[in-house]
C-alpha cells in the first residue's frame, strides 16, 4: 500500500491569496470523491468476521479506495505493524481501537466507521465473528440496513458466515451482500464462485432474508470492491461500493403503521407560550399529517393531530425516523411511555410476550427471574415464564428442555409484563418490535429481544383489563376422563384447493369411525356465520385466523379433537394460534398441505382461480395475495400423494404424540 | 434539514440530527440532573443548537457547564459568553486555575507543559459538586480509535472512569441510563458524525463560530509539524521562531495544545470543501494531546476523560 509521500507544508500564503486564490488552491489539494451532497442519505451497514477472512483488508480497501484513509491513521498503523514484525501492513489495526486488541490482534468489540461518497454516506459497525461474540454481533447488526458477510473461496461456507446469515435474518437486516473473497486464490474460478452461491442460496432458503446479492472478490487486490475485475469478465454483476451506493433502503422503513412514542412532554411555562402542550418523540413508523384522527395508547382516548412542530418551523407530515413535537386538538392526559396511533390501526396491547433474545450477560438468564424491560420509551418488569428453545449457535438446532439462557446464547422466551406493552411483529417495525432486557439489581443490560410471534391484532380490539378467565368447577382434566379421549387442534395450512378439507374430513371419518369425539371446523364454514363480518384484505384475513383458533382452542377443551382447514396464509397469525394453545397448555398439530401452486390452479374445485386470473376476485391467495409456508410444520404432506396414505401419515403422528391411541 | 415531504426522504444530516434529538429527549427524561459540556467549539455549538431543537419551545431543561484551562482562546471565550446569553441558558465554570489554587492538581512545567491532562480533575470536581448523573460531550466516534469502540451512553464508575471490557451493550435506539448514586454517564449524541457532518450541519443551519476557524493573520511558531499561536501560556524552545501566517483551527482546545493549519477557508462553503477533500485527520493534525502515546486516548478516558 504504498502511498506518495506528502510533501513538506506548504510555504507561508500571504493575505492576497486569501481572497483571491482561495478557490484554486482548494481545486489543487482536492484529492478526495467530494462531500455526499445535501440530498444523499445514510446507510449503515454491519461486517463480521475475523482476521484471516480479509474483512478488514476489505474495510480498509473501501477506505483507502475511496480515498478516505487519512495520512495520519495510515502512518500510525504502518509503525505498528513494523514494531510489532508484520510483513505487510495490516488493515485490521485501523478497526481495532483498543490496546487489548492490538496487542492481542483480535477483535473484541464493535468499531464504528465512517466512510462517504457524494452519493452516500456510510456506517460501518465492524463486528468480532467468533462465537464468544455473538452478543457484539448482535449489537452491530441490530441497526444495520445491510449485512455484508465474507466468504473465503477456498474454504466455502463455513459455521461463522452461518451464524452471521442467521443473526442478519433475526434481526430483520433488509439485505444482505455475499462477498466470494480471495477469488485469485482459486484462479478467479467461476464455477467455484457458482458452487458457493448455490450452497449458500440452499442456506438462506431457510431463513428470512429479502434481498440477496453475490459479488465474487479479491479484497487485497482490489477487484470488484470499487473497480470492475478485469480479471472475472464473467461477472456481470457490479463492483461492491456501487452495490452500496445504489442499494434501495428508503422503501424499508414502514410508511404504513403510524407508531409515536411520547418521549418527552414539551411544556415552555413561559409567557410566549403559555398554554403549549406538545408530545416529542421521534416517528417509529407510518406517517403522521395534521388533521389526522389519533388515538392515544394504552388510554384509547381519541383525538386529531393539531400540529407538527420543529424548531425550524411546522411540518404537514412527519415520518421516520424524524424527532418532531405533535400537538393534539384535546387537552388528554398523555404521558411519556403512551403511543400516538391511528384508531384504525393498532399495535397490539400485550403482557405475554413470545420474543427470541440474545442474552448478553455473564449470569445467565433463569426461568422465573424478573428483569426490566424497555421497550421504546417505556419500561417495565418482566418476569421470565419460559425457556422454549435454545438455539445452538454452532449447529443453528433448537435444544428444548433448557430452563436457561447463557452468555452469548440465543433462544426463545416467554415472558410476561406488570404493565401492557404496545408491540408489533418485528418484522413489520424494528423500533416496536424490539427491547432490552435490564438487570434491576446491577443495572447492566442483559439481553436483547424481538418479537417475532406476538399477539398482533390489527383492528379496534378493547383491551380487556377488567375481564378475568372464569375457571368451571370441572376441571379439564375431569372432562376428559369421562369423555375418555385428550382434547388437540390440528391445523391444516394450504394454498385454495390443495385438499385440506378433503383430508380433514377423512380424517374425521377415520376417528369417528374409531369411537372418537372428532370434529372439522371448515374456513368457508366459518365465513358463512361466524365470521360472516370479514373481509379479504390482511387484516380480516387476521382476524379470521384468529377466530377459528380461539373456537378450535374452546373445542379441544372441551375434549374434541378439532381438524381445522383454513388456508391461513400468514406465518405470524398460524404462529399465534399455536401461541394461544400453548398458553392453554392444549397440544396443537399444525399440518402444511403444500399441493403446488399448479396443481391446485389445475384442480380449482371451485372455479376460484380462474376467477382470479380474470381479475374478479381481489386478494385470492397464490395468485394476487402471498401465502407464507411454514418454517416448520408438525408434518408437510403433499397434495400428489394418495389421499389414504395422507391420512394414515397423520394419525401415525397423533398416535406419536399420544393424542390419541385408534391405529 | 433538507426533508423532501413529497417522498418521505431525508438527507444523512437530517438522519443524524434526529437521532441526536432524540438522544437529548431520552437522557432528559431518564436521568435526574444532566449538563451539557459546552467549550465554545464547534462540536458545542452543534450541540448546543441540537439541544435547543429537542426541547423547543420549552427552554433547555439542564445548565451549560465549561471545564476551563485558563489558556484559552480569547476569541472563544467571548463567542462563548454571547452564545449563552442567546440561549438564556445557564453558564457554569469548572476553572482548571481553581484546582490548581486549591491544591487539587499539580501544574505541569517547561515549554511543553500542558493542562489537558488536569482538565480531568476540574471536570470531575465539576460534576460531584453539582451533583449532575449525566453529561452531554460532543466527542465523535471518527475522530479517534478509542472513541470508536465507545458507547454513545458511557457508563462511568464512581470515579468518572471508563472501563473499555466492559461496556453496556447498545442495541437499536434503545438506550439504558440506569446507574446507581454516584455512577454517572457521559452522553454522545454526535457519536455518529463525522467533522464533514458537523461543517455541513453548521453550513445548513447557518451557525455563527468563533472567529478561529476560519483562515485569519496569526503569528505562529513551528514544532512537531504543527502550528501552534503565540502566546504568554507556552514557551518557545530554542530554535522555534515565530513568525505570521495565515491559519484557521480545526478543533478548538487550549492555546497550549492545540495547533492551526495553513488554510485560505475563510467561509462555512470554503471550510466544507476543505475538509471533504483533506487527507489528515483533525485530531492528527492539530492536537498534541493525542499524539502522546498510540493509545493517549484510551489512557485518558480510563481516567475519567472525554
Amino acid at each position: 500500500m504504498d502511498r506518495p509521500v506528502e510533501s513538506d507544508p506548504p510555504p507561508a500564503l500571504d493575505a492576497e491569496a486569501a481572497t483571491s486564490g482561495a478557490e484554486a488552491w482548494l481545486a489543487a489539494k482536492t484529492g478526495g470523491l467530494g462531500a455526499p451532497t445535501a440530498g444523499s442519505d445514510l446507510l449503515r451497514l454491519a461486517t463480521a468476521g475475523s482476521v484471516d477472512d480479509g474483512k478488514s483488508t476489505l474495510i480498509g480497501r473501501l477506505l483507502y479506495d475511496s480515498k478516505q484513509l487519512p495520512d495520519d491513521l495510515l502512518e500510525q498503523i504502518t509503525q505498528t505493524s513494523r514494531r510489532r514484525g508484520d510483513e505487510y501492513v495490516d488493515l485490521a489495526l485501523l478497526t481495532d481501537g483498543l490496546r487489548a486488541e492490538r496487542e492481542q490482534g483480535i477483535t473484541i468489540d464493535v468499531a464504528y466507521r465512517y466512510f462517504h461518497t457524494p452519493r452516500r454516506k456510510f456506517i460501518i459497525a465492524d463486528t468480532p465473528g467468533h462465537v464468544q461474540y455473538t452478543r457484539n454481533m448482535v449489537t452491530g447488526t441490530s441497526t444495520a440496513d445491510l449485512s455484508l458477510i465474507l466468504i473465503d473461496a477456498r474454504k466455502g461456507i463455513v459455521e461463522q458466515s452461518q451464524r452471521h446469515m442467521f443473526i442478519s435474518s433475526l434481526l430483520g437486516v433488509p439485505h444482505v451482500v455475499v462477498c466470494i473473497n480471495k477469488m485469485d486464490l482459486v484462479d478467479w474460478d467461476e464455477a467455484v464462485y457458482d458452487r458457493i452461491c448455490d450452497e449458500f442460496r440452499a442456506f438462506a432458503a431457510k431463513l428470512d432474508i429479502q434481498d440477496l446479492a453475490f459479488i465474487p472478490m479479491s479484497a487485497l487486490l482490489g477487484d470488484n470492491v470499487v473497480e470492475r475485475s478485469e480479471s472475472m469478465r464473467w461477472y456481470e454483476g457490479v463492483p461492491l461500493l456501487y452495490h452500496l451506493e445504489h442499494v434501495h433502503i428508503a422503501s424499508d422503513r414502514n410508511l404504513v403503521d403510524m407508531r409515536f412514542p411520547v418521549q418527552w412532554v414539551v411544556r415552555p411555562m413561559s409567557h410566549e407560550h403559555h398554554d403549549y402542550r406538545g408530545y416529542a418523540g421521534q416517528v417509529a413508523g407510518g406517517v403522521l399529517r395534521v388533521n389526522d384522527e389519533v388515538i392515544v395508547l394504552p388510554s384509547g382516548r381519541r383525538s386529531r393531530i393539531a400540529g407538527i412542530d420543529t424548531y425550524d418551523g411546522p411540518l404537514e407530515a412527519a415520518f421516520p425516523p424524524l424527532s418532531v413535537t405533535v400537538r393534539l386538538t384535546d387537552d388528554l392526559d398523555v404521558s411519556r411511555g403512551d403511543m400516538i396511533c391511528r384508531p384504525t390501526n393498532q399495535p397490539a396491547i400485550v403482557r405475554g410476550i413470545d420474543a427470541t433474545v440474545c442474552w448478553m450477560a455473564e449470569t445467565p438468564l433463569t426461568t422465573g427471574k424478573t428483569y426490566l424491560l424497555k421497550h421504546t420509551t417505556r419500561t417495565v418488569k418482566a418476569v421470565v415464564e419460559d425457556v422454549m428453545y435454545r438455539i445452538d449457535m454452532r449447529t443453528l438446532h433448537r435444544e428444548e428442555g433448557v430452563q436457561e439462557l447463557g452468555l452469548n446464547e440465543i433462544g426463545r422466551l416467554i415472558l410476561r409484563t406488570g404493565t401492557p406493552l404496545l408491540v408489533d411483529d418485528y418484522r413489520r417495525n424494528r423500533a416496536t418490535g424490539s427491547f432490552i432486557l435490564i438487570d434491576a439489581a446491577t443495572n447492566e443490560t442483559v439481553g436483547a429481544g424481538v418479537l417475532l410471534h406476538s399477539a398482533v391484532h390489527g383492528a379496534d380490539i378493547p383491551v380487556a383489563k377488567n375481564l378475568t378467565w372464569h375457571e368451571g368447577t370441572v376441571s379439564r382434566a375431569r372432562r376428559w376422563e369421562a369423555l375418555g379421549q385428550r382434547g388437540a387442534t390440528v391445523w391444516l395450512t394450504g394454498l385454495s384447493g390443495s385438499g385440506k378439507s378433503t383430508i380433514a374430513t377423512a380424517l374425521e371419518e377415520r376417528l369417528v369411525g374409531a369411537g372418537r369425539f372428532a370434529y372439522v371446523l371448515d374456513g368457508d364454514n366459518l365465513r358463512h356465520g361466524l365470521n360472516s363480518d370479514l373481509g379479504f384484505d390482511e387484516r380480516s384475513r387476521t382476524e379470521n385466523v384468529r377466530r377459528a383458533g380461539e373456537v378450535a382452542r374452546l373445542l379441544a377443551d372441551a375434549g374434541a379433537i378439532v381438524l381445522v382447514g383454513l388456508i391461513s396464509p400468514s406465518e405470524a397469525d398460524r404462529q399465534r394460534v399455536r401461541q394461544m394453545h400453548a398458553d392453554h397448555d392444549l397440544n396443537y398439530v399444525e399440518v402444511h398441505v403444500d399441493t403446488s401452486l399448479e396443481t391446485c390452479e389445475a384442480r380449482d374445485p371451485k372455479g376460484l382461480y380462474a376467477k382470479a386470473r380474470r381479475g374478479e376476485i381481489e386478494s385470492f391467495t397464490g395468485v394476487s395475495a402471498p401465502y407464507e409456508p411454514p418454517s416448520s410444520p408438525d408434518l408437510r404432506l403433499t397434495g400428489d400423494e394418495p389421499l389414504p396414505d395422507a391420512v394414515d401419515r397423520l394419525l401415525a403422528l397423533l398416535v406419536e404424540r399420544e393424542i390419541v391411541d385408534v391405529d | 434539514m433538507g426533508m423532501e415531504t413529497e417522498n418521505y426522504e431525508c438527507s444523512h444530516v437530517a438522519v443524524l440530527e434526529s437521532e441526536a434529538i432524540q438522544i437529548f429527549r431520552e437522557v432528559a427524561a431518564e436521568l435526574e440532573r444532566p449538563v451539557l459540556l459546552f467549550s465554545g467549539g464547534k462540536d458545542s455549538i452543534v450541540m448546543a443548537r441540537l439541544a435547543q431543537k429537542a426541547f423547543w419551545p420549552g427552554s433547555l431543561p439542564f445548565p451549560l457547564m465549561h471545564v476551563d484551562t485558563g489558556h484559552n482562546f480569547p476569541e472563544v471565550i467571548e463567542f462563548r459568553d454571547r452564545l449563552v446569553a442567546e440561549l438564556g441558558a445557564e453558564l457554569l465554570v469548572a476553572s482548571v486555575q481553581d484546582a490548581i489554587d486549591a491544591g487539587r492538581v499539580k501544574e505541569e512545567t517547561g515549554p511543553r507543559a500542558s493542562r489537558n491532562r488536569l482538565q480531568t480533575v476540574a471536570l470531575l470536581d465539576g460534576l460531584r459538586e453539582h451533583g449532575f448523573d449525566a453529561a452531554f460531550g460532543g466527542a465523535r466516534r471518527d475522530e479517534e480509535r478509542a472513541r470508536a469502540k465507545e458507547r454513545i451512553f458511557s457508563f462511568r464508575d464512581d470515579f468518572g472512569a471508563w472501563d473499555p471490557k466492559n461496556q453496556r451493550p447498545e442495541l437499536w435506539s434503545i438506550y439504558n441510563g440506569r446507574i446507581q448514586r454516584g455512577e454517572s454517564v457521559r452522553v454522545f449524541p454526535l457519536s455518529n458524525w463525522t467533522e464533514l457532518d458537523v461543517w455541513q450541519y453548521i453550513a445548513s443551519e447557518r451557525l455563527e463560530l468563533p472567529s478561529i476557524y476560519f483562515a485569519h493573520r496569526r503569528e505562529v511558531f513551528r514544532r512537531d509539524g504543527m502550528l501552534y499561536a503565540k502566546s504568554p501560556f507556552v514557551e518557545l524552545l530554542p530554535g522555534e521562531e515565530p513568525f505570521e501566517t495565515t491559519v484557521r483551527y480545526r478543533t478548538v482546545g487550549d492555546m497550549s495544545c492545540t495547533g492551526g493549519v495553513e488554510s485560505l477557508a475563510a467561509t462555512i462553503d470554503e471550510v466544507v470543501l476543505e475538509i471533504a477533500s483533506t487527507r489528515i485527520t483533525e485530531r492528527g493534525e492539530t492536537r498534541a494531546d493525542d499524539r502522546a502515546t498510540e493509545a493517549a486516548m484510551e489512557d485518558r478516558k480510563r481516567e475519567g476523560y472525554f
